[in-house]
């Protein structure tokens, strides 16, 4: 097939998905929990923009022809891996199918998805679009199944080339050793983050607050680079804590098919059980709980907004990813005290500062170990932008150029020729 | 390839006025057959894309051109409006197939190409709906514009073959595939224009920013009209300069229903202008203009120089152009013949000879010559003149007057030079442009036919004999567009790829072409790359942007 053909086909499941746009978002909704309003108006346009981005790359990925030593004529193609193992979590359900899919399929692999098993329902519908808009058969494969059982088939498979994973990172090191205990398949991974958002004195206060609140409880706190350790410099943190306290006390949370909310429920038992867990813990080891810290209706997984002041780097809240609505607000006195203490995790996904000054921006920004840093803003994608983790947020870029590497395989092609002309 | 076997038609009585009387049924499977075999490897009816996306009909039916098809756009198209030309003029607009007039259309004089770059440079102002917009949905909207495109598909063909006398069939499988791919391949391109950040020495963040280049003025010919439209206008809107845009007086009408379309699909106004006119009025003011800051022609070479005349002369824009070529198709005796004569065919007789490409002098090993003149004689005869409306015919008329006396001047020449007239070397038909297939052998280096471009359906077969030798004589030539090699051994394609001064060089191929690749000139063929990702450099401005940081961290 033409690769441009390839890129066409990408086009049209843009189209499709953009026409089932509706009933997409209330599934998706319905499956995971999210507000309605976020799934039409947020995940649904960055998932269409995905594959639209990626259809665009097909037939631009090029290889080179290159100036060897020798009387060689001398060329590289960009060949597809061959089977790829697609693992995607439950918290952008459409989302992170649209991410995985997108390069895989523009690049010219075929794919074999396992899908969360929380949330099946949304992916097995953009099958039947994949299947109608004229893929052949066999390209696209999507099951639903249970981590220990498909997931783990799909790392230790020996006819699998090459496994992406989006998770928790501690399936990630399981991922990664299936890898090696099988037959060495190319591995990428996206996995947790504990993502420190530094607030400097100079910046502007409201915009400040209102993009810290987003940047935690966005997606009912649910996502790998939410910003959950708020680092705010002394001569402005009493005045940001009772501001976003104030922020968290009004956010709606309720029926996620009502438009008003902005939270709905956490996805299931296990996620809820685990951050009222946290919350104790924060509890316990002295962090000061200013607001929520409890459940917030008495049937489904409804958690309240809650915030923490005076958290210190050992806790546990400040340490370990909670994933719930639970925002961990720290002090810090000088620029280079708060860069060491941002840096000093195992995590290394995300980050952002605000500030006004040039200096600082560009000082911070460059010395946080970090995949994405964001200055005067916070959690803002596009698919032409690489995503991915530091250290153990994990390996690989997604999205953007960077995001067609994962899926190569780079050829080399030498030919002797019998005089050189440069 | 002939439809009824006879060889070349003399239609008598047949006129081609009207193509509601041109109804005969000659679908066949022998034009099936001859679609594919066009040697420009675009495109087959077979193509395996859905039909649900009208990129084609199954194999069964064969599209049909519109009959009667309305021309509703004859105006200059400024700032997303129709305008009446400053002076009054307007432009007559023929079928050379019939010689009737289709249609008048306003001309654009100096005073209109300033009102167009006048709106064009407002469309490009810092915080323009234009500058402001996201590049995907510049992207978005190139990738519209191309559906619009397939939803007109049929209707932009009948007009094109009408305007430019080219077969019907290759305009709907040719020129519209094409034009079509190539917007929606830039569409892909245009958030994916990355500048870099660079490790500079010392203390300092350094990046890169790809602009636009600003307001592009764009001139192009009229052997493949809307095609040359959708290679000019879409890496320049990819990369989000504005244009204005002067199509070829002979050939105005696809230029104008794209302009139709340009603002259907959503474009701000002034972004793009499109502005026909006479080369010496309307082209000149836009080589000239001192707030057009690049532009891009492609035509004669003759007229090249003037235009990089006149950019010096004016205000330093950036120019490109894409100029005429004397192609050499070097056939080795170890190659597959048939296709070799096939191919070194179609190479020079698509689009009757009208083809900056077209591969002119065919180059011959001793040991094949005799045989390969007498099968390509064979080919030529075998083509079909005609109505090019019609389905069956594969040879039209050429576009115009001058363009015929030039033909004809040079076929006499070669005549009286001692060439050896294998057939055709005369017009056709009663009427009109027709000029029969001609084939010349025993063509020498010095004539005038192997040195001037003769732009019709000419094709010359020269003998040689060793490698060293036919290299020399592809190369000596002013020219330096394309270039086509046959032979089965490696070392051979290799050595000779490398040696040809060309900007295309094909091996056992001719008109291999598509918009994933870079397509343009060495010598006096012209400068820089048009299709591809090569083409974003040329309507690209880079800036380098350089901040002081407190300290450098690698």
């Amino acid at each position: 097939m033409d690769a441009s053909n390839r890129g066409l086909l990408l086009h049209r499941l843009a189209d499709a998905i953009e026409r089932d746009a509706a009933y997409l978002a209330e599934l998706e909704t319905i499956d995971n929990g999210k507000p309605y309003a976020v799934s039409y108006m947020v995940d649904l346009p960055h998932v269409v923009k995905c594959f639209r981005y990626y259809a665009g790359w097909a037939d631009k990925w090029e290889g080179k022809t290159i100036p060897i030593d020798g009387d060689f004529f001398c060329y590289t193609r960009h060949e597809p891996i061959g089977v790829c193992g697609q693992i995607i979590p439950w918290n952008f359900p459409l989302l992170m199918q649209a991410w995985k899919l997108g390069p895989a399929l523009a690049t010219g692999n075929t794919v074999v998805m396992k899908v969360a098993e929380q949330t099946p329902l949304t992916a097995l519908y953009v099958a039947s679009l994949i299947k109608e808009v004229g893929f052949p058969d066999g390209v696209v494969n999507i099951l639903a199944g249970l981590g220990a059982s498909a997931g783990a088939a799909i790392a230790r498979h020996m006819d699998v080339d090459k496994v992406a994973f989006t998770g928790s990172t501690e399936v990630g090191h399981l991922i990664q050793q299936a890898s090696g205990g099988s037959n060495l398949k190319k591995v990428t991974l996206e996995l947790g983050g504990k993502s420190p958002n530094i607030i400097l004195s100079d910046a502007n206060m409201e915009d400040a607050v209102e993009q810290s609140h987003f940047a935690l409880f966005f997606n009912q706190g649910q996502c790998c680079c939410a910003g959950s350790r708020t680092y705010v410099q002394a001569d402005i943190y009493d005045e940001f804590v009772e501001r976003s306290v104030e922020r968290a006390k009004r956010r709606v949370v309720g029926d996620p098919f009502d438009l008003k909310t902005e939270q709905g429920p956490q996805v299931d038992q296990e996620q809820f059980n685990k951050i009222l867990g946290y919350i104790s813990s924060g509890k316990r080891e002295g962090a000061k709980l200013l607001c929520g810290g409890g459940v917030a209706a008495d049937r489904g997984y409804y958690i309240q907004p809650t915030v923490f002041g005076d958290v210190q780097d050992n806790m546990t809240i400040a340490r370990e990813e909670i994933f719930g609505p639970v925002m961990q607000i720290l002090k810090f006195k000088s620029l280079e005290e708060v860069v060491e203490r941002a840096n000093d995790t195992k995590y290394g996904l995300a980050a952002a500062v605000f500030t006004k000054d040039i200096d600082k921006a560009n000082y911070v920004s460059h010395s946080l170990r970090a995949g994405t840093v964001w200055i005067n803003c916070f959690d803002v994608f596009g698919a032409q932008a690489p995503f991915g983790g530091y250290k153990a947020s994990g390996n690989g870029r997604e999205l953007g150029e960077y995001g067609l590497e994962n899926y190569t395989e780079v050829k080399t092609v030498t030919m002797k020729v019998p005089q050189k002309n440069s | 390839m002939p439809v009824n076997g006879a060889g070349v038609q003399q239609t008598e009585g047949s006129t081609p006025a009207s193509p509601t009387e041109a109804k005969e049924d000659n679908m066949t499977d022998n034009v099936h057959q001859q679609q594919s075999d066009n040697g420009c490897n675009h495109q087959s009816p077979n193509q395996n894309h859905k039909p649900q996306h009208g990129d084609g009909p199954e194999t069964q039916t064969l599209p049909m051109p519109v009959p009667d098809p309305p021309i509703q756009y004859t105006k200059l198209f400024i700032n997303n409006e129709w305008h009446e030309s400053c002076s009054g003029r307007k432009i007559p607009v023929y079928n050379p197939a019939t010689g009737t007039l289709l249609c008048e259309v306003e001309e654009a004089d100096t005073e209109d190409v300033d009102e167009a770059v006048r709106s064009a440079r407002a469309a490009f102002q810092m915080g323009s709906p234009w500058r402001s917009m996201d590049a995907s949905d510049r992207g978005q909207l190139l990738n519209k514009l191309a559906d619009l495109v397939e939803r007109d598909r049929l209707l932009l063909a009948t007009l094109e073959a009408l305007d430019s006398g080219k077969v019907f069939l290759m305009a709907y499988f040719v020129d519209l595939m094409a034009t079509i791919k190539t917007l929606r391949y830039y569409g892909g391109w245009a958030d994916k224009i990355h500048g870099k950040t660079i490790p500079i020495d010392g203390e300092y963040f350094t990046y890169t920013r790809h602009e636009p280049i600003g307001v592009c003025g764009q001139i192009i010919p009229w052997n493949f009209p809307v095609m040359m439209f959708a290679w000019k206008i879409a890496p320049a809107l990819c990369c989000g300069n504005t244009v204005v845009i002067k199509p070829a007086e002979q050939t105005p009408l696809s230029a104008l229903h794209m302009a139709a379309l340009i603002k259907e699909a959503g474009f701000p106004p002034g972004v793009v202008n499109v502005v026909p006119g006479y080369g010496q009025t309307a082209g000149c003011a836009i080589s000239h203009h001192m707030d057009i800051d690049k532009i891009a022609f492609t035509g004669s070479t003759a007229v090249g120089k003037l235009i990089q005349r006149a950019a010096g002369d004016s205000n330093l824009k950036r120019v490109t152009l894409e100029l005429g070529g004397k192609n050499p198709n070097i056939v080795f005796s170890d190659c597959d013949l048939e296709h070799a004569v096939e191919q070194a065919h179609s190479g020079l007789f698509f689009n009757q000879g009208q083809c900056c490409l077209a591969g002119s002098r065919v180059f011959v090993e001793g040991p094949i010559y005799e045989e390969f003149v007498h099968r390509s004689v064979e080919k030529a005869r075998g083509k079909v003149l005609g109505n090019p409306l019609l389905p069956g015919v594969d040879h039209g008329p050429q576009i115009d007057q001058k363009q015929f006396d030039k033909i004809m001047e040079l076929i006499e020449s070669g005549k009286r030079e001692g060439a050896t007239l294998e057939c055709g070397g005369s017009a056709w038909g009663q009427q009109g442009l027709f000029i029969q297939p001609t084939v010349f052998s025993n063509v020498t280096d010095d004539m005038r036919i192997a040195k001037e471009e003769i732009f019709g359906p000419v094709q010359l077969i020269m003998c040689f004999r060793t490698t060293r030798e036919v290299i020399q004589r592809a190369n000596a030539t002013q020219y330096g567009l394309a270039a086509g090699v046959f032979t089965n051994d490696i070392d051979k394609a290799l050595t000779v790829s490398s040696a040809l001064q060309a900007g295309m060089v094909w091996v056992n191929c001719y008109n291999a072409m598509s918009v994933q690749c870079p397509f343009g000139g060495f010598k006096m063929s012209g400068n820089g790359r048009e299709l591809g990702e090569y083409a974003l450099q040329e309507y690209t401005e880079v800036k380098a942007v350089t901040i002081k940081i407190s300290q450098k961290n690698s």
